[in-house]
């Protein structure tokens, strides 16, 4: 390749990634901002301070933000953990087995995964009022399974489709016993699977945010997102760009480095489960 | 000249239940099929088919939460209320104009993403494939702040950037008209779920046999011709998977425009629509009928797709 060449793909590169990184810069960039600078009608902050983090964690904006952070990875962890529980019985089903209906539970799967989540919530805004579900963990939990599961069956099924199955006959001609050569050859081979659909449901139930407004009312239970779309500042006085920005930080970043760290995977995991030739 | 394509690789069918009747073997497998995906299917039916139900059965009453004493049974008039408001309408056409256009864009810019990174040199791929993720991994309702932070007239920056722009000043609100409201919103649904797109294309862009490519380079067709005739009908499947998946998912957007505009200037979705009727208005009939419409306008997009294009997602998606 000639030199010119290789200079245009940086060139290109290099666009990309500013076109993906533009708004995270942005919202880090305007997090810093201290209250005389957040109308300063720059990218940058003049003075970077911390002041919006301390707001946030510390401060009077706190115990908005520091109960919905528990409330969103408690539930989501919960609604993931299950999902993923009754999507690997699932998956290995449609994986190894030959069963009529195997089409029927992925067809829908698919038709859970285009539901359109408001029509769930206004039923169940009223049923949870009448059943005492409404602002609990519970309340949520059940709701993020119409979001995590169909996703984790589609996901996971695609996945145990390439594990090389034989490898667990081939073990027990070895020696093996069949918990041994579930244990030592199955599980090694299908935990990056079951791993990789985890992050993505866990990710999915994270980004709700139409089942955290509409289902929830006080800090008992309500989400990051939805804490953060109805925050209205520490006061009525103090404009709350710079706590919302702080905030949308801390609960963008860690995912973030989660989703770079299994990039590869989860690459393979998202395309896997829509697109196979 | 018609698209060049592959015959279709002879499909192998799993040896299925011999003619005669099923031996012993295969309905044990069978049962044990529906023993362990059976749970994971029930629950999922649970989850969404019964409030669905439980919806259209609101819908047909006028029910206020703030007056359940006179909940009565109106049949279909909540529908006729709707479907003659103009409110309605315009929401229709709000979540049709920005579902047409984010689709649209995010088709020709992942598309063009997806080439990019599959013809990228080998150092940077990786860095390239890194950074398309994070717009995917931001949460929507972050995307949707970030972005309205930075158009907005007191924090924002891009009235500045822009000023050198005509029409454009210091106090321009682009919040305040319905037009700019909505390219806005438009503008970070396309930046947050292009990246999905361009991935589903570049899984599509790596079925597409190379033998094709090298033949059609050797009888001397051009880039653009080699697109046309040999690519784009090779992947006619993933991009019709991409854009189905992704119409979809813009027609029931309502996260960003909660957060951008809650639905101020005529920015209002058929989600909000619905959510503002059943939790602001707590018009649990009226509101159910708006979900239960919203529903079925999704039922009939995928319809469509599926039958009108032949998409045949099990197919798709590797499934024998």
């Amino acid at each position: 390749m000639s030199r010119r060449e290789k200079t245009w793909w940086w060139v290109v590169g290099i666009a990309i990634m500013l076109y993906c990184l533009f708004p995270i810069a942005w919202i880090i960039s305007l997090s810093f901002k201290g209250p005389a600078d957040i109308a300063n009608g720059q990218f940058l902050p003049s003075k970077p301070s911390t002041e919006n983090y301390s707001t946030i964690l510390t401060g009077s904006a706190s115990e908005l933000f520091l109960p919905a952070l528990r409330n969103s990875f408690g539930i989501c962890l919960i609604a993931t953990f299950i999902s993923c529980f009754l999507s690997m019985f699932a998956a290995y089903a449609i994986a190894r087995l030959d069963f009529p209906g195997k089409r029927l539970i992925l067809s829908a799967a698919l038709g859970v995964a285009i539901f359109p989540v408001i029509s769930i919530v206004t039923p169940l805004f009223n049923l949870w009022r009448q059943i005492g579900l409404y602002d609990t963990w519970l309340g949520l939990i059940i709701p993020y399974l119409s979001l995590t599961l169909p996703i984790s069956i589609w996901t996971m099924s695609a996945f145990f489709r390439e594990i090389p199955w034989e490898m667990e006959q081939a073990a027990q001609v070895d020696g093996a016993t069949t918990w041994q050569a579930f244990r030592k050859v199955i599980v090694p081979l299908a935990a990056p699977g079951v791993f990789t659909t985890a992050i993505i449901a866990f990710f999915i139930a994270w980004n709700d945010f139409a089942y955290g407004i509409s289902l929830t009312s006080t800090s008992a239970a309500r989400p990051v997102p939805a804490a953060l779309g109805l925050f209205s500042g520490a006061s009525q006085f103090v404009d709350p760009t710079g706590s919302i920005a702080a905030a949308a930080v801390i609960v963008t970043v860690p995912v973030v480095v989660l989703v770079l760290i299994f990039q590869r995977r989860i690459v393979a995991g998202l395309t896997n489960g829509a697109v196979k030739g | 000249m018609t698209a060049t394509t592959l015959p279709p690789r002879k499909k192998t069918e799993p040896v299925s239940a011999p003619p005669g009747g099923i031996s012993d073997r295969s309905r044990a497998e069978r049962r044990l099929g529906w023993m362990l995906a059976g749970p994971a299917f029930v629950v999922m039916l649970l989850v969404t088919a019964y409030p669905i139900l439980q919806a259209v059965w609101y819908s047909l009453f006028n029910y206020r939460l703030t007056d359940p004493g006179n909940r009565s049974f109106v049949g279909l008039r909540n529908y006729w209320v709707i479907l003659t408001d103009g409110l309605w309408w315009q929401a229709v056409l709000t979540t049709v104009l920005i579902t047409v256009v984010t689709v649209a864009v995010e088709l020709v810019l992942g598309f063009a993403l997806a080439l990019v990174m599959s013809k990228a040199l080998a150092s940077i791929r990786p860095v390239l494939r890194a950074a398309i993720l994070i717009p995917y991994a931001v949460i929507t309702v972050v995307s949707a702040f970030s972005w309205q932070f930075a158009f907005n007239i007191t924090t924002g920056f891009v009235n500045k950037w822009l000023a050198w722009l005509p029409g454009i000043g210091v106090d321009t609100d682009w919040f305040g008209d319905r037009w700019t409201s909505l390219l806005v919103i438009c503008l970070a649904e396309i930046w947050k779920t292009t990246p999905f797109i361009s991935l589903l294309l570049l899984a599509g862009l790596a079925q597409v046999p190379d033998v094709l490519q090298e033949a059609a380079m050797v009888d001397g067709a051009t880039w653009w011709q080699r697109m046309r005739k040999v690519t784009i009908p090779n992947m006619k499947a993933a991009i019709m998977v991409a854009v189905l998946f992704r119409t979809l998912d813009a027609f029931r957007i309502f996260d960003s425009i909660f957060v951008m505009t809650a639905g101020a200037n005529g920015t209002e979705s058929v989600s909000f629509l619905a959510y503002r009727q059943t939790i602001s208005r707590v018009e649990i009939g009226l509101g159910s009928a708006v979900s239960v419409l919203l529903f079925l306008a999704v039922v009939l997009i995928a319809f469509v797709f599926i039958k009108g294009f032949r998409i045949d997602l099990a197919q798709a998606r590797g499934e024998r």
